[in-house]
């Protein structure tokens, strides 16, 4: 896993936008950044609870994920009620994922792809759709996994370097606090073009944020990391190989 | 449909299963005609390879009939007669392209989890665990292919379905192993395993232009075989001190290549036998490695071991300060179906090689836990079973 600790120098390049004050109800207590690390994490970590095989701890896991997503979805965290903490008006630190892949294509043609953000959704799985609203204003909406509905923001270009790298962040006021920085390099010895995608989001402040976003990172990192591995496939084979479907002594697998 | 499944260690069921459907544009249905065991599954049963899961259809080696082609697919079309490599490999790739398909990067469908375990993902493999993509395996009356193009090979007129079959997996596993031997001519080739790959292996170092083959089992009637069908000299370990007897074939140098075709659970005589078998068993050793010590301790100075018998995981008392003072070259790895599949039918066809003979058990899919059963102990001079599903 390439996930990494970031430089304060680096933190500070990438240019975050400052937060505005929340605007939600009076009992949502989990900032927007937050809910969407939430539910992410939570879908993750239920999903990895169904797969355990011990049955407790199997439960144990998914029990703590749902409560993960929903508190993703609705924005209400009982935990922060109980501690009178309240996450969605303070100012988070940004956590960083980082994913290097080198894919066997053209440079040109792995810049294109990805340029056009449309094309996201194709292999983001957590992505609904990407709608570009000018040649750098965007729409995004994402899917809160488990079926919790979906968050959209809008999302700007601050840097666009054909072949080299694209730059992008969310608006400020948007329901999302992402930024996301994607390099695009020839590999050595005719490999293709090496990708590394850097995304920022914002975690909670203080102690207990920096604890949860640690907890986080990981599980957030791997959705990540697959969705740029289907982009690799997508552009290698034109599809994203998979046994989800096919039949076992199981039935028709699941994936 | 029938299928043979995984259902526990050590452990085969036959199932009745939904028939399979084309999940991708590059998937094509198989009727399968004939699927073979192989020793590599052995070590599924066994419980060495992690993974596996309760249903696991299994059987990776096998040829059939085009029923069904997806939509991406250009030139395979419903009714072909096809040998299918165990290996899922994409084509797109720069693996697929330099021609390492058992390292291609997407044709595991569970890239993430062998990540984990190796590092790196290596290609599926049919019906071997989820750690090799999870895909239902061969020994069922249908089977789903991914990237069907890039994996399948039309069988030439005039060759025969058991001929073709093990140009599926054993063949080109045993060409591999002679291919990385880099054999020149005047050399000795030494085989450990005289089963399927090692028979392959044997035969195969001729083609590539070896003076001597040199065959080490246990089991005459494989001695037999590599003898009578692959001009092989033998040696039977529990009758002779191989590495005397290898010494004394070689002039006092050693086998130049030594090729190991037994890889994991390798069964040797005397204390060294139980010694590893212990430790595979308390799990403080995954592998029981006696063919690849005798063979570092055997090979001429500056010779290459190949090595295409499968290892899962760690194994102790490695002499690597023998093989590193003696010069030896190691050479490894999953086959490459796919680079080799197309010049293997060209010497089946024109009667350089036909492993048919290989194919000592023709049976029912129904006789599919027997059959392993069988072929795991050696019985009725089974060197493999292939099922007619």
């Amino acid at each position: 896993m390439a996930a990494t600790k970031r430089s304060s120098r680096a933190a500070t390049s990438a240019g975050y936008h400052p937060r505005t004050p929340a605007t939600g109800t009076s009992h949502v207590n989990v900032g927007p950044a937050e809910r969407v690390v939430s539910a992410l994490a939570g879908a993750a970590l239920a999903y990895a609870g169904a797969q355990r095989k011990s049955k407790a701890g199997g439960v144990a896991l998914a029990a703590l994920g749902t409560s993960l997503a929903l508190r993703g979805a609705t924005g209400v965290c009982p935990v922060n009620g109980l501690f009178g903490r309240n996450s969605a008006t303070r100012q988070p630190a940004p956590i960083e994922i980082k994913e290097t892949f080198t894919v066997y294509r053209d440079l040109s043609q792995v810049y294109g792809y990805w340029r056009r953000f449309e094309n996201l959704p194709t292999f983001m799985e957590h992505l609904e759709s990407v709608e570009e609203l000018d040649e750098r204003r965007s729409h995004w909406v994402a899917r809160i996994p488990g079926g919790l509905g979906t968050v959209a923001w809008d999302s700007e270009i601050t840097r666009d370097e054909p072949n080299r790298l694209i730059a992008y962040q969310s608006l400020p006021g948007s329901q999302v606090d992402q930024s996301g920085e994607v390099r695009f390099r020839q590999a050595e010895g005719n490999k293709g073009t090496e990708l590394q995608v850097v995304l920022h989001y914002r975690a909670p402040l203080g102690k207990l944020g920096k604890g949860v976003a640690k907890l986080l990172n990981p599980a957030l990192a791997e959705l990540i990391r697959s969705d740029i591995r289907r982009f690799k496939m997508m552009m290698e084979t034109g599809e994203v190989p998979t046994i989800e479907g096919q039949p076992s002594g199981r039935g028709h697998d699941q994936g | 449909m029938k299928a043979l499944c995984w259902v526990g260690t050590n452990k085969l069921s036959v199932e009745r299963i939904p028939d399979p459907e084309i999940l991708n544009p590059h998937d094509a249905i198989v009727r399968v005609g004939l699927s073979s065991v192989c020793g590599s599954d052995l070590h599924l049963l066994d419980g060495y390879v992690p993974t596996m899961r309760e249903g696991d259809v299994i059987g990776h080696e096998f040829m059939g009939e085009v029923v069904e082609v997806g939509p991406a697919l250009k030139k395979m079309k419903r009714g072909d007669r096809v040998v299918v490599g165990s290996v899922v490999a994409c084509g797109g790739c720069w693996f697929c392209d330099t021609g390492q398909y058992s390292l291609c990067d997407n044709g595991n469908a569970h890239a993430a989890v062998a990540e984990k375990a190796l590092g790196y993902p290596p290609a599926g493999i049919f019906g071997y665990s989820h750690a090799f993509g999870g895909y239902s395996g061969s020994h069922a009356q249908y089977i789903r292919v991914p990237f069907a193009e890039t994996g399948s090979f039309i069988i030439p007129d005039g060759v025969r379905d058991e001929s073709a079959l093990f140009c599926s997996d054993a063949f080109p596993t045993g060409f591999m192993a002679a291919d990385m031997c880099g054999i020149e001519p005047g050399d000795i080739v030494a085989v450990w395993g005289a089963g399927g790959v090692g028979q392959m292996a044997m035969q195969s170092a001729y083609l590539l232009g070896a003076s001597r083959v040199i065959a080490i089992d246990r089991f005459p009637e494989r001695l037999a075989l590599a003898r009578q069908h692959a001009r092989a000299e033998t040696l039977n370990y529990e009758e002779v001190d191989v590495l005397e007897a290898l010494k004394e074939m070689t002039g006092g140098r050693g086998p130049d290549r030594c090729i190991d075709a037994v890889g994991m659970e390798a069964h040797t005589p005397g204390a060294e036998h139980y010694y590893d078998l212990v430790k595979q068993q308390l799990r403080i050793e995954t592998d029981r490695p006696a063919v690849l010590r005798q063979a570092i301790m055997a090979c001429r100075k500056g010779g290459t071991l190949s090595i295409v018998g499968v290892y899962g995981g760690l194994i102790d008392k490695f002499p690597m300060g023998v093989a590193m003072n003696k010069g030896l070259t190691f050479r490894m790895g999953q086959m490459h179906a796919q680079k080799y599949i197309p010049r293997l039918l060209d010497y089946v066809q024109a009667g350089a090689v036909d492993p048919a003979y290989m194919l000592t058990h023709r049976w029912p899919l129904e006789r599919g836990p027997e059959g392993y059963d069988m072929f795991k102990h050696k019985t009725d001079k089974c060197v493999r079973v292939a099922f007619q599903p």
